[in-house]
């Protein structure tokens, strides 16, 4: 068992409630920072710390809040994101579910190192349950004195309140989400200027993970030096993981950074196994839009080397051999499953998601669907294969946000480890739309 | 399905929150509300916002009712027609069809006589397969209001839920207005 950052009491009956939280230790930190340090110490206790964002960028929190402008007379905004939308990531709806204090305390000590006086959650609109349990406990730390007009005696003054989205993907996308909290449609903004200089209602604004943000009090409460300890390298701290697919244990694990992903695999702690004593394919290691590993360089690197969960290990080899940490969606595949139809499957929710507004992204994700569903459904060329890899390579860094990026990676990376695999779709489409039927010949193959 | 038309007006509850959200922004910022408002809106007209709902939400908000037709039809949770009673919001992306989610589909349309996107004929259920609900883990599933049913593996467990809505009523944090008008 590793340490426990974010999930020690996750499981203490009555967490969610204020008295609970606060019997075993919640608002320490609101306390330290409001009544014994600067904001500036704060926030230079989380660039100590190495905290990186945890919901896919994995850029380093405290180089992030030291972008923010701060003009005088003009009001900033810290803004929660939890919109969490990202296929294969459910890691921060099943955290504020059930520890909902631990954001708000996040929120409360960030927002003071940032000099917001005014902060939100803006969380994605199906998550209305959830939105009602975060309203509860905002409500019972205003009455506690927690948020409002001076904080614990300190003269630090916050408001703190949640929004919903409507259902689009594309408000996870910081400067979409800025406008969505606006009342607009979900539409990117072009940057710069970037939300530290521009944000929300046109004031400087940093807009941060759930995760990231609840672990910060435990930053505060232990310093940042001691953060940096846990983890490896320069993945530092615990990370949420969301594992789904067929495994044994489908769930959200918290892990210390640096784990082998064969024992995060295979270990009973965490996913239990492939289920059903079946064998392992494929794993999409940081959610859908990080690019598909076959078995083989999952659990090692093109160099032979046992491969971590870590930013750095599941990066290593870049596209050509590697993925991504991305949210920590890890998304497992055994054996019987179809790297193209789960291609055409994600290609199809880029298409749905797609705002509009960039053609290469509009009008690529819809040919790509296209194609896909044709070569999934027996109707596939030879030339769509190259067909689908131009596609991609097109929309990839021609769009304003990454969603173009996040919907072409996947399809070019099946495509480079499991080309056999499309082009038997297409050589044998009877064979290959049969009931049931899979591709095998790629599971012992090196790709790399 | 709610008749709107000349009749849209919010009951005290869904006003009194409405008033709330507004409130969370500076002034002038009114319109930041609308989505909140929107799904209030959903909850209390039906389960659909019809033009008329959104012409009193732009009144609400004193914004053109433009400005309310291009964000309700930008966001999917907004049901621009009517639905049935109980709108099924049936996770299809990846992670949950590796555990059986285009199965789940299939059963539904078969035990409900609907196509993707159509009302029984009862008009207790319309099927909506929508996109990644963050419930990965315990897929496949789908969500009615806001309300998660998960793990729906086999045949047994989904007549069995499908049983238990047609037997229950429908329940919102304002529970009025339209539904008990039907």
């Amino acid at each position: 068992m590793g340490l426990k950052i974010l999930t020690e009491h996750i499981n203490v009956p009555g967490i969610e409630t204020l008295e609970v939280y606060r019997k075993h230790g919640g608002y320490k930190s609101v306390e330290k920072a409001v009544k014994t340090m600067t904001p500036e110490e704060v926030v230079e206790e989380v660039k100590t710390s190495g905290l990186r964002g945890r919901g896919g960028a994995g850029f380093p929190t405290g180089m992030k809040w030291s972008f923010l402008a701060k003009p005088e007379g003009v009001p900033r905004y810290l803004v929660c994101n939890a919109d969490e939308s990202e296929p294969g990531t459910f890691k921060d709806r099943w955290f504020m579910e059930r520890n909902p204090h631990a954001l708000i305390e996040g929120m409360i000590t960030s927002s003071y190192a940032l000099g917001a006086k005014t902060s939100y959650i803006y969380i994605r609109g199906e998550l209305m349950f959830i939105l009602r349990i975060l309203e509860k406990a905002i409500a019972e730390a205003y009455a506690a004195g927690l948020l409002g007009k001076n904080i614990l005696g300190s003269g630090y003054d916050l408001d703190l309140h949640v929004a919903p989205g409507g259902g689009a993907y594309i408000c996870g996308e910081e400067t979409a989400l800025l406008e969505s909290l606006e009342g607009k449609r979900g539409n990117p903004r072009n940057k710069p200027p970037f939300p530290a200089v521009k944000g929300l209602f046109a004031s400087p604004t940093v807009v941060n993970n759930v995760e990231t943000i609840a672990s910060v009090p435990w930053i505060v409460n232990n310093t940042g030096a001691e953060y940096a300890k846990v983890g490896i390298g320069r993945s530092t701290g615990t990370k949420l993981i969301s594992a789904s697919g067929n495994i044994n244990n489908p769930g959200v694990f918290e892990i210390e950074l640096g784990v082998p992903v064969e024992e995060f695999i295979y270990s009973d702690e965490y996913c239990g196994g492939i289920w059903k004593g079946k064998q392992l394919k494929a794993v999409v290691p940081g959610g859908s839009s990080v690019p598909i590993l076959p078995a083989n360089l999952i659990l090692k690197t093109a160099a032979g080397e046992g491969r971590l969960m870590s930013y750095e290990s599941l990066s290593d080899g870049g596209f050509v051999s590697g993925s991504m940490m991305g949210s920590g969606a890890f998304i497992v595949f055994d054996e019987d499953q179809c790297i193209v139809r789960n291609t055409w499957n994600y290609s199809r929710f880029y298409h749905h998601e797609s705002c509009g507004q960039c053609s290469p992204c509009r009008e690529g994700t819809g040919w790509m669907e296209k194609v896909l569903h044709r070569i999934e459904y027996g109707h596939g060329h030879q030339q769509d294969i190259d067909l689908l890899v131009s596609v991609a390579k097109q929309i990839e860094g021609n769009t304003i946000c990454p969603l173009g990026d996040a919907a072409a990676w996947p399809v070019a990376a099946a495509i480079r480890h499991f080309r056999d695999e499309f082009e038997w779709h297409i050589k044998h489409p009877k064979e290959a739309t049969a009931p049931g039927a899979v591709y095998r010949g790629q599971l012992d193959t090196v790709t790399a | 399905m709610a008749e709107t038309k000349n009749e849209v007006k919010f009951s005290d509850a869904a006003m009194a929150d409405i008033q709330r959200y507004i409130s969370h922004y500076p002034e002038g910022r009114q319109k930041s509300a609308i989505l909140p408002i929107l799904h209030i809106a959903q909850a209390e007209f039906g389960g659909w916002v019809s033009p008329e709902v959104m012409d009193e939400v732009a009144r609400i908000l004193d914004i053109q009712p433009i400005e309310v037709y291009e964000v309700a039809t930008f966001y999917t949770m907004f049901n621009l027609k009517p639905v049935g009673k109980h709108v099924l919001e049936v996770c299809r992306t990846g992670p949950c069809c590796l555990r059986g989610a285009d199965q789940l589909i299939e059963t539904l349309k078969q035990k409900l006589n609907v196509e993707e996107g159509g009302t029984s004929a009862d008009g207790l259920f319309t099927l909506k397969p929508v996109e990644c609900l963050a419930s990965c883990g315990t897929g496949p599933m789908l969500q009615v209001r806001e309300k998660f049913y998960e793990n729906l593996e086999t045949e047994e467990q989904v007549d069995a839920f499908l049983d238990m809505m047609r037997k229950s009523e429908v329940e919102t944090p304002y529970h009025q207005a339209a539904y008990s008008k039907k």
